[in-house]
């Protein structure tokens, strides 16, 4: 018995053990590392995906085409034709576990204008109501709070941002709207998201940010990265419209509104 | 050897017509899919014929109509699929067959009319140039990468003089299953939802494009009301979402990343090519498989396309030669299903 639990004692740090292998098909799997939208269990997966992209960097992971996080989980992606699932897991199986407050401070902060004003933010009286707040402490709410890039979807650059703070919590519209303006800042459950780019979409619509979130003629075309953070910074209808302005002449520079490499 | 610059005018798009080649790889964890053609086999086998690369860009083209005119210069074309094509030039109208290259002359049209089987053919061009955004030249037009051909666009190709070439047993899609793995959330369904998808057939709705085919069959039920949303995590091409509706739709090259509808099995690579290029109405039958024997689908599918691609041969002489004259007697052997597996 002594000997048994020893063995148990040494593998706890074994990655099946750490998480669930969920299949999904023959070029892809899904490692599962949480049941719930939390800043802990997204740690966790920026923190895996790391060390993945490290070994696979290293050249450890011949095969690997590239790894997606999400809110829970991790789906590694690869060319059944160079490689095998059994053969990534086995060399995945090998890695430490991983410290997520190490990918934590490693994480761009972003300070982005949004312009609450006007047009901008079609759905602010009517969420204020629902809410039952003033449509200021709503705006002061949303803009107060730092936000993570849980994951990106839906559009090209499209980031789930969490957490919402609980007093501006509500479910999506009942009625989807067919055209949402790109730059649309919205919320939905205890999500925030831009827009970047026109789309239908049932999101609360509360403000605009002029900062472009997808180019694809961009070495990097997302502005934001899967674990980066986000402020916003209310600016006026002026300053919105300078901001768009210069966007649109591609005279933005987009390094102006991050922080490199803060340390929470 | 000599090189010239030909131009080609879009005289008509057809239903739809977009330039896609292998697609684009790395982006998805930003939202932006792999795109690319439905089905990689038959970009490589009509490269092949006309000299190009195998993952160079082609012309996808849905549901026939498509109208290519050569402006000036020649241009070496190659047509993946099943369809009726037309060249229309001074010599009046000539049938040919697909799966061969062919030359255009200045002057001369080239018409896909009515598909045979399918809904798609991909048009090789040799040395066809198109623009590449982030490392493919694969049409995306959410993203703003490339739009989808219109009548009256031109494009330029670099025209080769070489012979023509032919393959001479063509794949075709056949009607074995659709093979599926079970998972990533099988779970969330009831106990015979993985029986009832293996079990009958689904048809395909009019509810297909590049981005996914909605399929019609038994509902698939979710194990309860909570079950039918998930906290959204990535999706490839090949997963089958399943809405309330319990319907489920099987997503292709321009499906978004993530969903939050549960998935409750994933088409193999090797025979999502075959699914995508189903008609509305057609039935398919799905068959579940383990990882492993997905994995080995994959490498003889690959074995298969190279064992194709070897086969291709040379057209005797000036490329006069009747070829729908050889299909018929039998001196070229028909279709046959090229891309069936064993297992």
């Amino acid at each position: 018995m002594a000997a048994e639990s020893h063995v148990r004692k040494v593998t706890t740090s074994r990655l099946s053990e750490r998480m669930r292998v969920a299949d999904a098909g023959d070029q892809a799997f899904t490692l599962v590392l949480g049941d719930r939208i939390a800043a802990e269990v997204v740690d966790t997966v920026s923190a895996l995906d790391r060390q993945v992209n490290a070994l696979r960097q290293a050249g450890g992971l011949p095969g690997l085409i590239e790894t997606v996080p999400s809110f829970c989980s991790l789906t590694v992606i690869y060319d059944p034709l160079q490689t095998s699932r059994q053969q990534l897991l086995a060399a995945l199986e090998q890695l430490p576990p991983a410290d997520p407050l190490a990918g934590r401070s490693a994480s761009r902060l972003w300070r982005l204008p949004v312009c609450y004003e006007g047009d901008c933010g079609p759905d602010l009286a009517a969420t204020a109501a629902v809410l039952g707040m003033s449509v200021e402490t709503l705006i002061d709410q949303h803009r107060q709070a730092e936000y993570r890039v849980y994951t990106l979807g839906f559009l090209p650059g499209f980031p789930f941002m969490g957490d919402l703070p609980s007093a501006l919590q509500l479910p999506r519209r009942t009625e989807p709207r067919l055209r949402v303006a790109p730059g649309s800042v919205a919320i939905a459950g205890a999500l925030t998201a831009i827009y970047p780019s026109e789309s239908p979409g049932g999101w609360h619509l509360l403000g605009q940010c002029a900062v472009p979130l997808f180019d694809p003629a961009r070495p990097q075309p997302s502005l934001l990265q899967p674990g980066d953070r986000v402020c916003f910074t209310a600016v006026n209808a002026a300053e919105h419209r300078r901001l768009q302005q210069a966007a649109k002449a591609r005279a933005l520079d987009l390094a102006a509104f991050s922080e490199a490499e803060v340390a929470s | 050897m000599s090189e010239t610059l030909s131009a080609i005018e879009i005289r008509s798009a057809g239903a739809y017509a977009s330039i896609q080649d292998g697609g684009r790889r790395g982006l998805r964890r930003v939202g932006v899919p792999w795109s690319g053609v439905l089905d990689a086999a038959w970009m490589s086998i009509a490269n092949a014929l006309v000299g190009n690369p195998a993952t160079a860009p082609v012309i996808e083209h849905f549901d026939g109509g498509l109208v290519l005119k050569a402006l000036h210069g020649r241009v070496r074309v190659a047509v993946a699929g099943q369809a009726d094509i037309d060249i229309t030039g001074e010599q009046g109208v000539q049938r040919v067959v697909c799966w061969r290259s062919i030359c255009l002359t200045s002057g001369e049209s080239l018409r896909i009319r009515a598909l045979r089987a399918g809904r798609l053919v991909l048009v090789a061009i040799g040395g066809l140039q198109a623009t590449e955004t982030l490392g493919s030249a694969s049409t995306y037009a959410r993203a703003g990468i490339g739009k989808p051909l219109t009548a009256g666009e031109r494009l330029s190709a670099r025209f080769t003089e070489a012979a023509d070439f032919l393959l001479p047993e063509p794949p075709v899609g056949g009607g074995a299953p659709i093979r599926v793995v079970a998972g990533p959330q099988a779970g969330h369904f009831v106990d015979d939802a993985l029986a009832t998808l293996c079990g009958v057939p689904f048809s395909v709705t009019d509810q297909a494009d590049r981005m996914g085919v909605r399929l019609q069959g038994p509902p698939l039920e979710h194990r309860s009301d909570a079950h039918k949303d998930i906290i959204s995590d990535a999706t490839v091409p090949g997963s089958m979402q399943v809405p309330g509706s319990g319907q489920p739709i099987v997503l292709l090259a321009d499906a978004q990343t993530v969903g939050g509808y549960p998935k409750i099995a994933t088409v193999i690579s090797a025979d999502l090519g075959r699914l995508a290029n189903r008609r509305a109405g057609e039935t398919l039958r799905f068959q579940l498989v383990d990882v492993d024997a997905a994995e080995r689908a994959a490498r003889s599918h690959a074995e298969q396309l190279a064992q194709l691609v070897a086969s291709i041969r040379r057209l005797p002489g000036d490329g006069s030669v009747d070829l729908q004259a050889l299909y018929n007697s039998g001196l070229i052997s028909g279709p046959i299903s090229g891309f069936e597996s064993e297992e």
